[in-house]
């Protein structure tokens, strides 16, 4: 017994000791600061906390590596409360008062918007944080944006593709009134056009509204074959509602495309069988193969619990996660912090990451669009744990990580197992 | 067949639609109709309180209580809070003279953003809805169908506009309210106490908010910050109903929701014109009447 006592004694000193060298070492070598805003409130606050916890563990884990460069790497966070008046403000104090050396940018296309020219003018490297559109007429060369779309119809391409196949010749258009579902409705309008299929009901919906009763009772009664809306996550949740209870018709195939929400857990749960058949833009959903995705959720699931946010994090902490990925290896691979060297090597580079390897187009968005529609099947109401299964988010698109066909028409996805 | 743009088979679910949205902003804003409108209390906190309501009717609801249930069972909760956060204010501005009132603005709106703060650090910044048989069911009437959820909120809206309208007028308690509101010194002359009359009316203000809280929630998805969309419309309603009328605040909430749902439906109007067609109502209104629609 004491001979066991004192070799753990031993052990767990001979930890402490080569865990403190390195730290010593970054110590004496300077900081890299990184900052940004990220929506941790408001309404976008929830997928914000969730997707600032990954990237704080990305900052553990570099650090305990070594840093980047042999420097610590420090990281300043402020709250944009989701609002994009303020993020113009935090950008610039991040610059002239924090003096960061890297940016990343906040979670969303609405808070990210408004910086794009000041990044641009201070001629700084920004790395995008699911924003959809932002560089399309700001044309900044040092952005690069994780996410899982590129350019306006990539987001909505698999959602009219499944309702073509399923026979449909016409779509309602349902959008809130901001840059992101403005941006997303254009590409759909496009998309539309493009395929002859006939637009029946385009509306823009207010932030502020309360209830959709009435808005869906409109788009029941221009009897669209296609319903494809964007909207935010309260707004997402209203929706859901309100179908359920108003009704969409026994004509509409599939119902769902760009809500921001869905993809929350607390909003999956919450909503629970209202969600059955709605087929619905994703990032990831279990079932998708990518390396060391399922290994950083098991880490991420017990540091969530503890910071009371989304407890499963498939959609936003893997990704973000990856843009510090992504930043360990350009600054590795530049040998360099300076914004042009980072860039390029971004540029030139293939990258990486638990969401699969991730290479830029000239545009700086991903050469390779990957957003996931899938449907939701079998829902039960109450059951957090159930969305951890495979086949309760069934993959309808891209083929290369298809788990299975769309259900049409939605009325009787609704009903399926 | 198109009536002014709008289907004709649509109006008839337009302004029911419309009523039913309606009778819930009243529900949402009585409440302030009786801190603001007749106690002159600036009470911009009062979106924020009621967000309170909805989370702890949220917290009761997860222990398998029904969100209705629990939100009358808050209401004497509430109004104790109520009491105390007036006995507060009045000791801290009210008494101290005139400019209290600009103070006091000051003061609620750092109650909503203490309670704004609290509410993330207790239950986080996570969206939080209710389930229950009315949520995401309807009552179908032929080729009409009516959420449940709305003709909750219409009912509870009927029930506490009628309940205050009657206690205002019928009860001794309620008339001094109604007194207190009008010539604060000539009740006193009376031998009643303007403060304690106040501070009760606060309380059953802020009981009331109870309530509203549960209908928000049940009606969709709450989080902390969800007040800051209600402050100009609950404030809309009661200016627009003429401070302090019970009626006018029903009355009020009925033209904003039936002109809202009206622009919502409209396939012409744009739906995005929505808050904008409600807002320039109350500025036509009080061009006429600046006292308000039901407003001495």
């Amino acid at each position: 017994m004491k001979q066991s006592r004192r070799n753990a004694l031993k052990a767990g000193a001979a930890i402490a000791a080569a865990s403190a060298l390195p730290r010593f070492a970054i110590a004496q070598a300077g900081t890299v600061k990184i900052g940004m805003s990220m929506p941790q409130t408001g309404a976008l606050g929830a997928g914000g906390q969730a997707a600032l916890l990954a990237l704080r563990m990305w900052v553990d884990e570099v650090n305990v590596r070594g840093g980047l460069l042999g420097k610590r790497v420090e990281f300043i966070v402020y709250d944009d409360q989701t609002n994009p008046a303020n993020t113009p403000g935090i950008y610039t104090k991040l610059l002239d008062v924090d003096k960061v050396d890297l940016l990343i940018a906040p979670y969303g296309t609405v808070p990210t918007a408004p910086i794009m020219p000041l990044v641009k003018e201070r001629k700084k490297l920004l790395m995008g944080n699911f924003s959809f559109q932002v560089n399309a007429k700001v044309q900044h060369d040092m952005w690069f944006n994780n996410s899982p779309w590129n350019d306006a119809s990539s987001w909505s391409d698999g959602f009219f593709r499944a309702g073509q196949k399923a026979g449909a010749k016409s779509v309602a258009i349902l959008a809130a009134d901001n840059d992101f579902a403005q941006n997303l409705a254009n590409g759909a309008r496009t998309l539309a056009k493009k395929a002859g299929i006939k637009s029946v009901y385009d509306q823009n919906y207010p932030p502020t509204t309360t209830d959709f009763s009435s808005l869906i009772r409109a788009i029941r009664a221009a009897k669209p074959e296609m319903v494809f809306v964007m909207s935010y996550p309260n707004d997402s949740v209203a929706i859901v509602r309100a179908v359920n209870e108003i009704g969409l018709g026994p004509q509409v195939q599939i119902f769902g495309g760009g809500m921001v929400g869905l993809q929350f857990t607390p909003i999956m749960a919450s909503l629970g069988s209202l969600l059955n058949g709605v087929m619905n833009y994703n990032s990831y959903v279990p079932g998708i193969k990518y390396p060391g995705i399922e290994d950083f959720l098991k880490r991420y699931s017990a540091r969530a619990k503890e910071a009371k946010v989304d407890p499963l994090g498939f959609y936003l902490p893997p990704f973000n996660y990856a843009i510090g990925q992504m930043l360990e290896q350009a600054v590795n691979g530049a040998n360099s912090i300076e914004d042009a060297k980072i860039a390029a090597y971004l540029r030139k580079s293939e990258m990486r990451t638990i969401v699969g390897p991730i290479k830029f187009g000239k545009d700086g968005e991903w050469a390779q669009a990957r957003v996931v529609q899938a449907q939701f099947r079998g829902i039960a109401d109450k059951d957090v744990e159930q969305f951890r299964q495979i086949g309760k988010q069934v993959v309808v698109y891209p083929d290369a990580y298809k788990t299975g066909d769309v259900i049409t028409p939605y009325d009787k996805a609704r009903k399926a197992k | 067949m198109t009536i002014l743009g709008l289907p004709s088979e649509l109006w008839f679910e337009a302004v029911m639609f419309g009523i039913l949205l309606g009778c819930f902003y009243a529900a949402v804003s009585i409440g302030l109709s009786v801190s603001f409108g007749l106690l002159d209390v600036p009470n911009v906190a009062h979106p924020a309180v009621m967000i309170v309501g909805s989370y702890c009717t949220w917290a009761l609801w997860d222990r398998g209580l029904d969100p209705i249930v629990a939100g009358v069972l808050l209401m004497p909760l509430f109004f104790v809070v109520g009491v105390l956060l007036y006995r507060f204010y009045h000791a801290s501005f009210e008494k101290r003279g005139t400019e209290a009132g600009v103070r006091g603005l000051a003061f609620f709106f750092g109650v909503a953003f203490i309670i704004e703060v609290g509410l993330i650090l207790i239950f986080g910044v996570d969206q939080r809805s209710v389930q229950a048989e009315y949520i995401g069911s309807s009552l179908e009437l032929g080729e009409y169908r009516f959420p449940y959820r709305m003709l909750v909120a219409f009912g509870v809206a009927l029930v506490l506009t009628f309940a205050l309208t009657l206690y205002l007028s019928k009860t001794f308690t309620g008339r001094a309210i109604k007194a207190v509101a009008q010539d604060e010194a000539a009740l006193r002359l009376m031998g009643a106490n303007p403060v304690r009359i106040k501070q009760w009316a606060f309380g059953i203000a802020t009981g009331v908010s109870a309530l509203a809280g549960a209908m928000l929630i049940i009606v969709g998805p709450v989080e902390p910050a969800m007040d800051r969309v209600y402050i100009g419309r609950t404030f809309c309603v009661v200016v627009l109903a003429g401070l302090g009328s019970m009626t006018g605040t029903l009355a009020a909430g009925l033209i904003l929701g039936i002109a809202e749902s009206i622009v919502l439906m409209h396939p012409d109007l744009g739906a995005s014109w929505a808050p904008a067609v409600a807002f320039s109502l109350l500025l036509i209104v009080l061009s006429v009447r600046p006292q308000g629609l039901f407003g001495r």
